[in-house]
């Protein structure tokens, strides 16, 4: 989706204000947050991409005016209970008042913890030969999928070279809409400044997605 | 002040922001349902707090200072090479090493969330996923480095690797000059985070920190 999520290229939002001697959280609540996300994605109750998109799909002045985990906190309610983990009644008293939905992968332990720390796996079995090696030239899709995606916008329409080929990982784009992970080739593709901002740009820049096969024609 | 006055200021209900007790709820929700075992989430906090941080990178830069043959295993497959070092953090799939030459330096960025190789450098920094980064530090990177204090001759390439999918990038800054028969310990300690995101270069023997 054209989210306000998708900020490559966005001008005035000002400097970056590195933070000396910066604490992992700020808050104690969000140290819980970011532990309710992973162990209900762990549990099955959603992956990686539809965690997002629930992010993405926040209201854009509230996505711009909260705070890193409190993005985390609204997605994560809002995408428990689009897919009934949650009842609004539950939320409302702040208690458990109805029945409990069954995890794919069952209830998050403590022999679970330990499995989390290591990344999960999104590398598939290559259901077609790839399109695309290294060296070719190819042009990102002018597509506006209303849906997510991991295209950003600064790249469609423009043209690069494919750099690097990372084999064939689960698609977010039909992942995260409960459309199957329908593997994909996965490659860097590598733009020159001057093709994603114009002849003014520094001459000097080089800019790289990953894109997956169908984000992608040839040129 | 006693652990008692501490534990009560830290959870005084009276104190607590809306968001704080929205929190709260969602976590009683979730335990009374049996989803998620409370203590399991205080040692998912216990575990990003303790077992992952920059220093499991700074090893991984380090020995790619000493030993190149353990270099071009790790710029060939980073997850395969780090998974040989038995001290560093486990790592999953798709981790990419991406070196600093003296001709081109690499930044890394997250244009559409907050994807980082946190199993490398730990949770990454508030300013890594705010909007400031995020939107120019692919059209502007040299403006970003400013805001760093970080700048590179105006001939240098400057490479910026979005993290659009799964795969997850660790800049191998270049080895500090002066740092001739170091050994692997007094090199990591040169190594920053910010030098493996690209966004700082590793520190200078000598210079005051």
């Amino acid at each position: 989706m054209n989210g306000v999520h998708d900020m490559g290229g966005m001008d005035g939002f000002g400097k970056v204000v590195p933070e000396l001697n910066e604490p992992m959280f700020h808050e104690e609540w969000e140290s819980r947050v970011l532990a309710m996300v992973r162990a209900m994605g762990a549990a099955g109750a959603f992956d990686i991409d539809t965690s997002r998109f629930y992010r993405e799909t926040l209201p854009p002045q509230v996505y711009l005016s909260s705070s890193y985990y409190k993005k985390w906190f609204l997605g994560l309610e809002a995408l428990l209970l689009d897919k009934g983990y949650i009842s609004k009644d539950d939320v409302a008293s702040g208690h458990s008042v109805a029945p409990a939905k069954s995890l794919k992968h069952g209830k998050f332990s403590m022999a679970d913890v330990e499995r989390i720390m290591v990344r999960g796996k999104f590398g598939r079995a290559a259901p077609a030969p790839a399109k695309f090696k290294a060296g070719d030239r190819v042009r990102a899709k002018n597509i506006h999928p209303a849906t997510h995606t991991r295209l950003p916008r600064y790249v469609r329409g423009h043209v690069g070279m494919v750099e690097r080929d990372h084999g064939c990982h689960v698609f977010p784009d039909t992942v995260a809409n409960d459309a199957g992970e329908q593997p994909q080739w996965l490659y860097t593709v590598v733009f020159d400044g001057r093709e994603l901002w114009g002849p003014d740009s520094d001459p000097t820049i080089k800019v790289s997605i990953d894109a997956f096969e169908p984000y992608l024609e040839a040129a | 002040m006693s652990e008692h006055d501490h534990h009560h200021h830290d959870h005084d209900h009276s104190e607590l922001s809306e968001t704080e007790l929205r929190v709260r709820a969602l976590e009683s929700i979730l335990t009374e349902k049996g989803y998620v075992e409370a203590a399991a989430l205080d040692a998912i906090v216990q575990a990003y707090e303790t077992k992952i941080g920059p220093h499991n990178g700074a090893r991984v830069v380090a020995k790619a200072w000493t030993d190149p043959a353990f270099k071009q295993a790790l710029l060939e497959d980073a997850s395969k090479a780090v998974g040989t070092l038995g001290h560093v953090s486990r790592v999953g799939d798709h981790l990419v090493a991406i070196e600093n030459t003296p001709g081109r330096h690499n930044m890394v960025v997250c244009t559409l969330c907050s994807c980082y190789p946190w199993e490398m450098l730990g949770l990454p920094p508030v300013w890594y996923k705010a909007s400031p980064y995020r939107s120019r530090a692919v059209k502007d990177p040299r403006g970003v480095l400013a805001d760093f204090g970080v700048s590179l001759p105006k001939e240098t390439e400057i490479r910026v690797w979005d993290s659009t999918a799964e795969t997850r990038f660790l800049v191998l800054p270049m080895r500090p000059a002066g740092t001739e028969g170091w050994s692997e310990d007094q090199l990591a300690e040169l190594v920053t985070r910010d030098s493996m995101i690209g966004t700082g270069f590793p520190k200078t023997p000598g210079a005051p920190s």
